[in-house]
């Protein structure tokens, strides 16, 4: 067996030495061993079976796309529900809304009651009013200053605070990010456990301070602890970081002094950063409830954020309305700002 | 051979001193033999411009500083010293009196079971919801922008405007029960009041915060290097193989960014629940805050400040701990 095969190779290097012509059988593929006839209609099959399939594909990849895109917009749809019932049930006028969730707020009247009794009629919840008026907004803007001064209120408390809070961020996250020692690293530390502290542990010593400077019960007890928050400072520092530093060496370089460096480059360079960030801390305090109800004892200073949960039953119109407009601050804003905020919160993930 | 070695041409050359290289426990001599007023004059310029440096730097720091030390790190101080006073005027020394107090009083542990219940239940899933989302969102679906944009709205929206329209849905004679009696005949339950308020709160939380989580986890999708992804695909792996061994090593650190402001936002739950059901809720509904609250009416400082410092320290172990879980996965994947 192995001397056979032995033999064979050895005969077939001596042919290939003296360049002699092996003759080996020809290979006819499949197609040649065809006729023409048969040729093209073996091709037209194909085709049509490659169409087919490209095409069940397609429809595939489609169908799959298809149940995606009905799943996000479901989701958006749930995400708009509460926005958009808001802001059209503020065009009902009252009694067509006391007709509709009357029924809800009567067994609520009040937070106390405990357990509701049973009505039978059940609410209608309606997207589009019947009639569509004003006639909430008229009543909210000229009849109750109440809300007015409770959005004022919100106002005078949110823009010092987001101004403040801007101002020294800038100043304090220039100096982190350009000042790297040890020790600072370990100040910077001890600000991002800041920042993660909830408002639970916080609220406590705010309330001992301001109990302290004697600006209990006045905005100032909430303006100066957002003023000098910590979370800007924690994303401003981590945008400028990124600044390379060849640009800060070529304005050393070219006569500029720090302050120039700073107004000039690291400023313009995070601008979409301090956009993004303005827009959250906006939101952020626009909302908030802690504070004003620890720290402002006085019911006429609260912002329209915990006042619009004293509803009572006969302003459940008005109070639509109110809802409507406090939350269009907030949304025009996002309107304005949405890249820059999309695109803060994008960069303050990625490491 | 070390004879001949010497006699090498121009080995008779003095050799030039270099100012050799520190060596470790070698005492640091200027070598500058020839411009010591030089050297002196450089290092005095160096030192002058590193204060320079530092005053300048500490001078962009100062507001900062000044103000987080006066409004946050002295009175945490105080609130240490508090704590271990018998109360605010009565500066007795009592040890751990207070923190055993708070510890067993009946309300501060079901506020923080509940807290914690709640931020079990909904950090996880705010986590996978979001990333689930930002898959699909991922995926080449048309209208992108769109869809997120629309999916940042909740998040603008602050919680007083929306609570009418939870409380329209959720309350006893709510549109949810009338919706359940309908379809299915089922009983109404009032849902703020029953052990399935919690589920009501989640609903909220998630609409709330999805949107953000999910820019987040879109942004760090954004920053996985396609050509792995499509070398994967080449080599044959499925999407499921590509996002558990490819996505997942890049997702990693937003992950674990995302579980931590989540964690932070569930704390915030309690907008939701005060605006909702006022100052004292159903059972399950009692968070940490309702507790502080009550705490702040009744004024018992000693109490509060170490209700204060027992939350501190629980964060602080939580936040720690899930920044070393991180480090340690990224040690993993890495070596």
């Amino acid at each position: 067996m192995d001397n056979s095969i032995r033999e064979q190779r050895r005969a077939a290097a001596t042919k290939a030495r003296r360049h002699v012509y092996v003759e080996t059988p020809k290979f006819t593929s499949y197609f040649e061993s065809m006729s023409d006839a048969e040729r093209e209609a073996f091709f037209k099959k194909e085709k049509k079976r490659s169409a087919r399939a490209i095409k069940r594909r397609t429809a595939r990849h489609n169908f799959v796309l298809g149940i995606g895109v009905l799943i996000a917009i479901a989701v958006c749809v749930l995400a708009l529900i509460p926005i958009f019932f808001t802001f059209l049930n503020s065009f009902m006028s009252s009694a067509e809304i006391k007709d509709n969730y009357g029924v809800i707020f009567q067994s609520l009247s009040g937070h106390n009651s405990s357990g509701g009794q049973y009505l039978s009629k059940t609410p209608s919840l309606k997207m589009v009013p019947q009639y569509v008026t004003i006639d909430q907004y008229k009543d909210l803007l000229l009849m109750s200053p109440t809300y007015l001064l409770k959005f004022w209120n919100s106002i005078i408390l949110v823009v010092p605070i987001v101004f403040g809070q801007m101002v020294v961020a800038c100043l304090a996250s220039y100096s982190f990010a350009r000042y790297r020692m040890k020790r600072r690293e370990v100040l910077f530390f001890s600000y991002i456990i800041l920042m993660l502290m909830p408002f639970q542990v916080t609220l406590v010593p705010n309330y001992m301070i301001a109990d302290k400077l004697g600006i209990l019960n006045t905005n100032w007890a909430i303006i100066l602890p957002g003023v000098f928050s910590t979370f800007a400072i924690f994303l401003l520092t981590k945008y400028m970081r990124q600044i390379p530093s060849a640009y800060i060496e070529a304005a050393k370089l070219d006569g500029a002094s720090e302050w120039q460096i700073f107004t000039q480059i690291a400023l313009p360079t995070c601008k979409s950063a301090i956009f993004a960030l303005t827009i959250l801390l906006f939101i952020d305090y626009w909302n908030m409830v802690e504070q004003p109800l620890v720290l402002l004892t006085d019911a006429e200073k609260q912002p329209l954020s915990v006042f619009l949960s004293q509803i009572n039953e006969a302003e459940i119109g008005i109070a639509f309305a109110a809802s409507a407009l406090y939350m269009i601050p907030p949304l025009l804003i996002f309107l304005w700002g949405e890249e820059y905020l999309v695109e803060g919160i994008s960069r303050s993930g990625v490491k | 051979m070390l004879e001949t070695r010497e006699k090498r041409p121009g080995s008779d050359i003095p050799k030039k001193s270099y100012p050799q290289p520190l060596q470790p426990g070698s005492k640091v001599t200027t070598e500058h033999k020839e411009a010591p007023e030089l050297a002196l004059r450089k290092k005095r310029a160096h030192r002058i411009r590193s204060i320079k440096d530092w005053a300048l730097f500490t001078g962009y720091l100062t507001p900062s500083f000044v103000g987080v030390l006066i409004f946050f790190f002295l009175p945490l101080l105080m609130l240490l010293k508090t704590s271990f006073q018998k109360s605010s005027t009565n500066t007795d020394f009592v040890g751990f009196n207070n923190y055993v107090r708070t510890v067993s009083n009946q309300a501060f542990k079901s506020a923080s079971i509940n807290t914690l219940k709640f931020a079990l239940w909904a950090v996880p899933l705010a986590v996978v919801l979001a990333l689930l989302l930002a898959l699909l969102l991922n995926s080449g679906l048309p209208g992108k922008s769109l869809f997120r944009s629309i999916l940042l709205n909740p998040m603008m929206v602050p919680v007083a405007s929306v609570v009418l329209i939870w409380q329209v849905f959720f309350s006893y004679n709510g549109v949810v029960n009338g919706w359940f009696f309908d379809w299915f005949g089922a009983d109404k339950i009032d849902w703020l009041k029953s052990d399935k308020a919690q589920i009501v709160i989640l609903i909220m939380f998630l609409w709330k915060n999805l949107g953000y989580n999910m820019v987040l986890f879109l942004a760090a999708l954004n920053n996985i290097p396609t050509e792995i992804l499509e070398s994967a695909s080449m080599d044959g792996a499925n999407a499921l193989k590509r996002f558990f061994s490819i996505k997942m090593y890049y997702l990693g650190s937003t992950v674990f960014f995302v579980a931590i402001m989540s964690l932070i936002n569930s704390f915030k739950i309690f907008r939701e629940v005060y605006l909702l059901t006022g100052d004292y809720p159903y059972d399950s509904l009692y968070m940490l805050q309702h507790f502080m609250n009550n705490a702040f009416n009744h004024l018992d400082y000693s109490k509060l400040s170490a209700g204060a410092i027992v939350m501190c320290i629980v964060m602080i172990i939580i936040v720690g701990g899930l920044f070393f879980a991180e480090s340690k996965l990224d040690k993993d994947v890495e070596g």
